[in-house]
């Protein structure tokens, strides 16, 4: 018999019981939740007067609407100025407060993006099974952890049963060898992941990636990559535990200790495909010839090197495709065959739960310091992805480089990278932007998204258009 | 869940492929903590010339007359005949309230996003998997003749077009079972309860940290 993959261990981990129809119930172990996707399970769970299942294996925070200016964080909930966003953001306390269930509120210094502040705090666990009603969740499956994005109708049918309902998803293995070039980062290799594959390349899949190149990346790092796995069209991406995962977890708030902490890392040891194991896909790619990249259209598969130039549609031969790249260059306002390097900055954005953990503060930081952000552009904010992000990232300078070097310090949330709170886009802009989706609108009516790495998004900041940062 | 047995409708196009959630229904009005009134925002940013904002009477915006739900032969039209990889990007379940809210009550596409997919299911709305080729008749068909409707039978699993071609499509058993009955799957789940309990007594022997409570520190 074949060997296993994670993603078949972690299943068979969490079956409960299986369908004569091939459905099943998987058991979750860990259930966050935010402002924005929960409000009407609340409602469900009150008017059919049930309650959550084990309420402490839910977290909750507010995220999307949060403000992150000084200013309007000041007085908490009552200070935010949008008054549906305040309807949202108190429900969300009130659901808490009325169920039980824990919750970094609003200026809780533990407050975060919800894909940020799981893994950071312990919450989420390798072998966890982990949802959250946001398809970004899969951020924590570079934990070795099945984690993915549900529903508001399976937010409800979590915390009611501690179960979800789900078909096994078929294996796919994304694999890259060698080593990355200087100034190539895990942003760079999802997003040419993405690029190669395409945004239904993985749907129906469990995405695993493994090589060399994950190998070698950090926590961090594995978190970006998983965290657009989605993006792929696959709704989990994952990351086999290995001694960074191990080293990681070790001593974070609700992590195991003591005898536990030896058993759960014996556990964990095991959470790795065996070397027999069958994949129904695997995709190769040279870690090699990974270069910066941008995303130059409104899918984030359109996406090319910061070297080369926009495409042409009259060299598409496929008519969906083709009037799909006339329609992006249309929205995008850029011309067939103009180079990356010649499209201009008026924002930039660095945050979100892809790209606004420690490293990648430093990541911009090291790419500011003793420089400034060109004239031209409107605004740079940086946006940390959590209150402890914001507090390791002032221990260590990095803030009053970015300050001294034009960038705005900001409050954490998810802010401009789906714009629900008052940061966003003006019409036409255009943003290099280190977070996940290019859609027409997504960063504010009619802004125009370039999907990049931190350090790519700090270097257009202080260009004031697309450079490679390998010739800064 | 209101049930899904048969549906005969005026077929409307999208046709574009990789539709994202954003477009179905943009972030500005995910801020409601209802599930319905999503309707009038469906495809905000396409169907009307400015800026939504939430709450807004949408009766007096600017429409866009370029866009196909606008054209007076596509009104009252209850299925959406759409390209690959519909309903792609956000978890939003606010997408599906929007199309349902709006008046579909199907979805053709030769691909779907898994997350979408999933969602359009919990909510009545039935999104049915054909070939490309086919989509491209349905699309062809359609904008050849006004008025074009298509007769959608769930037990029967066949779309039939006006000439009377039909076309037979998959579904999950199980999801068929409860659309058809209209079935919470919560309570069905809780059946299993005693499954649950069981689970949780055996897990936790094997691994208790994967039971650590969430607690106020």
């Amino acid at each position: 018999m074949a060997g296993k993959t994670l993603y078949d261990k972690l299943w068979d981990a969490h079956l409960v019981k299986e369908r004569d129809d091939g459905s099943a119930l998987i058991y979750i172990d860990r259930h966050i939740i935010h402002e924005v996707t929960t409000p009407q399970a609340f409602e469900g769970l009150r008017m059919a007067g049930r309650k959550p299942w084990r309420v402490d294996s839910i977290l909750a925070t507010p995220d999307h609407n949060v403000p992150t200016t000084q200013k309007e964080r000041a007085s908490g909930v009552d200070g935010i100025e949008d008054p549906v966003s305040k309807i949202q953001v108190q429900t969300l306390d009130d659901n808490c407060d009325e169920f039980g269930i824990v919750e970094f509120k609003i200026n809780d210094k533990r407050q975060g993006i919800v894909h940020v502040i799981g893994p950071e705090t312990g919450a989420c666990l390798p072998g966890m099974t982990i949802v959250c009603g946001d398809s970004h969740t899969a951020t924590n499956g570079a934990l070795g952890a099945l984690a993915h994005g549900i529903g508001t109708s399976e937010v409800e049918h979590v915390m009611a049963t501690q179960c979800l309902v789900a078909k096994k998803m078929k294996n796919l293995l994304i694999k890259v060898d060698g080593e990355l070039g200087e100034g190539v980062t895990s942003k760079d290799v999802v997003l040419a992941i993405i690029g190669e594959i395409g945004t239904a390349g993985g749907t129906g899949y469990a995405m695993e990636f493994g090589g060399q190149v994950f190998r070698d990346m950090s926590m961090e790092g594995r978190m970006t990559v998983c965290n657009m796995a989605i993006e792929a069209g696959a709704r989990a991406g994952m990351v086999a535990v290995d001694d960074t995962t191990i080293e990681y977890v070790k001593g974070r708030t609700y992590a195991p200790s003591g005898d536990q902490w030896e058993a759960a890392v014996a556990d964990w040891k095991q959470l790795v495909s065996d070397d027999d194991a069958v994949f129904d896909k695997v995709v190769e790619i040279d870690g090699a010839s990974i270069k910066p990249q941008v995303s130059w259209g409104t899918s984030p598969e359109m996406v090319l090197p910061v070297d080369a130039a926009v495409p042409n549609p009259a060299e598409e031969n496929d008519p969906v495709k083709k009037s799909g790249i006339e329609r992006a260059l249309e929205y995008m306002g850029l011309e067939a065959g103009q180079k990356i390097t010649d499209i201009s900055v008026d924002r930039v954005f660095i945050g979100s739960c892809t790209n606004s953990r420690i490293e990648d503060v430093r990541a911009a930081a090291e790419v500011a310091k003793g420089r400034q952000v060109a004239d031209s552009v409107i605004q740079a904010m940086v946006v940390p992805g959590s209150g402890q992000v914001k507090a390791q990232a002032e221990a260590e300078g990095l803030d009053k480089i970015l300050l001294e070097a034009g960038f705005e310090w900001r409050e954490p949330g998810c802010s401009m990278c789906l714009a629900m709170n008052a940061d966003k886009l003006g019409n036409g802009e255009h943003c290099a932007s280190t977070s996940n989706r290019n859609f027409e609108g997504r960063q504010g009516y009619g802004g125009r998204t370039h999907l990049v790495s931190p350090a790519m998004a700090a270097a257009a900041a202080i260009a004031g258009h697309f450079v490679d940062v390998r010739d800064l | 869940m209101k049930s899904f047995t048969q549906v005969k409708g005026i077929a409307a196009p999208m046709d574009r492929a990789n539709v994202d959630t954003d477009m179905i229904i943009p972030k500005n009005f995910l801020k409601s903590i209802k599930r319905t009134g999503f309707g009038k925002n469906l495809f905000d940013e396409l169907r009307y010339l400015d800026e939504g904002l939430p709450d807004q009477d949408c009766s007096g915006r600017p429409l866009n007359e370029e866009f196909p739900l606008n054209f007076p032969r596509y009104q009252g039209a209850s299925i959406l005949l759409a390209r690959e990889n519909f309903g792609c990007g956000s978890s939003r379940e606010h997408a599906p309230w929007a199309l349902d809210d709006y008046g579909f009550r199907a979805v053709i596409a030769p691909s779907y996003a898994d997350i979408f997919f999933n969602n359009s299911f919990k909510n009545g709305l039935l999104p049915i998997i054909l070939s490309a080729e086919i989509v491209e008749q349905l699309f062809q068909e359609m904008y050849a003749t006004e008025g074009y409707e298509l007769d959608i039978d769930l037990e029967a699993q066949t779309v039939t077009t006006p000439s009377g071609e039909s076309f037979g499509f998959e579904v999950d058993e199980f999801r068929k079972h409860c659309l058809l009955n209209g079935l919470d799957d919560i309570g069905l789940t809780l059946q299993e309860a005693d499954a649950i309990r069981e689970y949780e007594v055996r897990r936790k022997q094997q691994a208790p940290w994967l039971f650590g409570a969430i607690q106020p520190e």
